[in-house]
């Protein structure tokens, strides 16, 4: 593996309840690389999308340590960026001025970001849409525009909290497409990204790896690596190996121990 | 195609007040009620240009009363609901006391405003601003608070200061819900210059109304109250219209 971007040793969370307490997660220990597109599988509440959080910077993890680029995380820090399940687009912008909002937020320049927000826009085929309302797009276009604003400030690091999870089917099949080719999956200088998913061939289709999280507290139960050629077609979904991989991640999360190719 | 739907939609209306207007006045030629308790329409309308009242400076007063109200109901609504959205010590020492002062009957207080302020233009619209404001505290509060987890996560994301979150995401955010509230204000804007009016005023519509009382010119009266509900309409459709026009993406919110 290259140069670690994100680093968790013995991450752990437990919240207060009303209850009492309950643990999130427990000794989460996890790399990324640098480049590396990862993805976290798990059932419902198995603290994925907390784990997301805690790497942002957005919830403090209550034990281990939580590094993303050689740096100790406390609070966000700038070079992220983040997608959410919803586009959460602020409804009385334009999608230009919805894309230039981080640099307005991080007290950053936006007026000499436009020519790359108009880039960012035409790689994701809003060229035209760019002086719209939110509400005048898809769903779909809408979770677009929301990528674009994460790749405004060219973050090295993507973090994706479930972003096409309320999007239909096919959309959601077209954007996992779409995704690939704005990250350029072949290029040297790919941004690394952190990808949770309850959808188990999603997460095949775009990762180099998926870690299966189990349920609460979350551990990792399996780091499995995706050898699939890259750049990856639809076809590659109708291959064996897809197959085999994703049946694999299954097993693993309905507790069966038959799994064919992997150890946990 | 405009003007038809808009036809289509009001005729009804139109039908009903020029029948009503019919009614009244058949109502009053032939049953003989006195002019006092029941004036006809068409001494309403003459009485818009009694010679006698100088009708422009008591609209004049009036409006300035209601207007002077609203906006100073929005501006302290405004600053207290942003206030209590800020900072959860001032939400914690306002809010009862904000209560209280809403459960208190406005009204009651008008008397004492008079003994504190005298007769003048300004206490009539302190009492409007006083009935009114309530509506917009909340609103603007709700209106800053209503806003989703995700979006402030992003703005928490992008390291932006409170106050940043406050001007570009919560303050927009609440923009249609102050908007929503200042149509309840602009009524309560009317009512509390009119009770001012009552209780002491040396002119103004409701102080013709209170004329009227001992002169049993009861048109004068009808006039007056036409007068009092133009003014209102007017700053109720003002107030419609910058809704439409500031927050044009939240079109039906209510």
């Amino acid at each position: 593996m290259s140069k670690k971007l994100i680093d968790l040793s013995q991450v752990g969370m437990i919240y207060e309840a009303a209850s009492g307490p309950v643990e999130a997660l427990a000794g989460i220990s996890l790399a990324v690389g640098m480049g590396e597109f990862v993805s976290l599988v798990g059932p419902s509440g198995c603290g994925k999308s907390t784990l997301l959080r805690i790497v942002a910077g957005l919830r403090p993890a209550t034990s281990g340590t939580v590094k993303v680029a050689g740096r100790q995380i406390t609070r966000p820090i700038p070079d992220i960026g983040m997608v959410f399940q919803q586009p959460i687009l602020l409804k009385w912008r334009s999608i230009l001025q919805n894309v230039l909002l981080p640099a307005e937020l991080a007290g950053k320049d936006a007026s000499g970001l436009k020519k790359r927000a108009h880039e960012l826009l035409e790689m994701a085929g809003l060229s035209g849409f760019a002086e719209k309302l939110p509400r005048e797009l898809s769903g779909g276009m809408q979770q677009r525009a929301a990528l674009c604003r994460a790749l405004l400030l060219d973050p090295p690091l993507l973090l994706m909290d479930e972003p096409f999870g309320a999007l239909d089917a096919m959309t959601r099949d077209d954007m996992a497409l779409e995704l690939l080719r704005i990250w350029g999956e072949t290029s040297a200088s790919r941004k690394t990204i952190l990808f949770v998913t309850h959808s188990i061939p999603e997460a095949v289709f775009l990762s180099d790896r998926v870690v299966v999280m189990s349920a609460r507290p979350g551990r990792i139960a399996a780091d499995i690596k995706i050898d699939l050629p890259r750049p990856r077609t639809i076809e590659a979904r109708a291959s064996e190996k897809f197959g085999h991989l994703s049946l694999d991640i299954f097993k693993l999360l309905s507790n069966r121990s038959e799994a064919t190719t992997v150890a946990a | 195609m405009k003007i038809k739907a808009l036809a289509q939609q009001y005729w009804p209306t139109v039908v009903l007040f020029v029948l009503l207007f019919v009614a009244w006045q058949l109502a009053v030629s032939y049953s003989g009620i006195r002019a006092y308790l029941l004036p006809s329409p068409w001494s309403v309308v003459q009485a818009f240009w009694e010679p006698d009242i100088p009708w422009t400076q008591h609209i004049w007063t009036t409006t300035l009363e209601i207007v002077g109200a609203f906006f100073m109901a929005a501006a302290v609504g405004v600053m207290l609901g942003v206030a209590i959205a800020w900072s959860p010590l001032i939400a914690n020492a306002l809010v009862p006391f904000l209560v209280f002062l809403n459960t208190l009957p406005k009204v009651a207080i008008a008397p004492l405003f008079l003994v504190w302020m005298g007769y003048g233009i300004f206490p009539n619209m302190l009492m409007g601003a006083l009935i009114g404001f309530f509506p917009v505290v909340i609103n603007t509060a709700v209106g800053l608070s209503q806003v989703e987890a995700d979006m402030l996560d992003l703005g928490r994301v992008f390291n932006a200061p409170k106050w940043k979150i406050f001007l570009k995401i919560r303050i927009p955010n609440a923009l249609p819900y102050i908007l929503s509230s200042l149509k309840i204000t602009a009524t309560a804007a009317v009512v509390g210059a009119i009770v001012g009016e009552f209780v002491a005023s040396q002119s103004g519509l409701g102080y013709v109304i209170t004329t009227t009382q001992s002169s049993m010119n009861t048109s004068l009266a009808f006039a007056a109250l036409i007068w009092i509900s133009a003014v209102g309409l007017a700053l109720y459709g003002l107030v419609v219209l910058a809704a439409r026009l500031w927050a044009p993406w939240a079109e039906g919110i209510d």
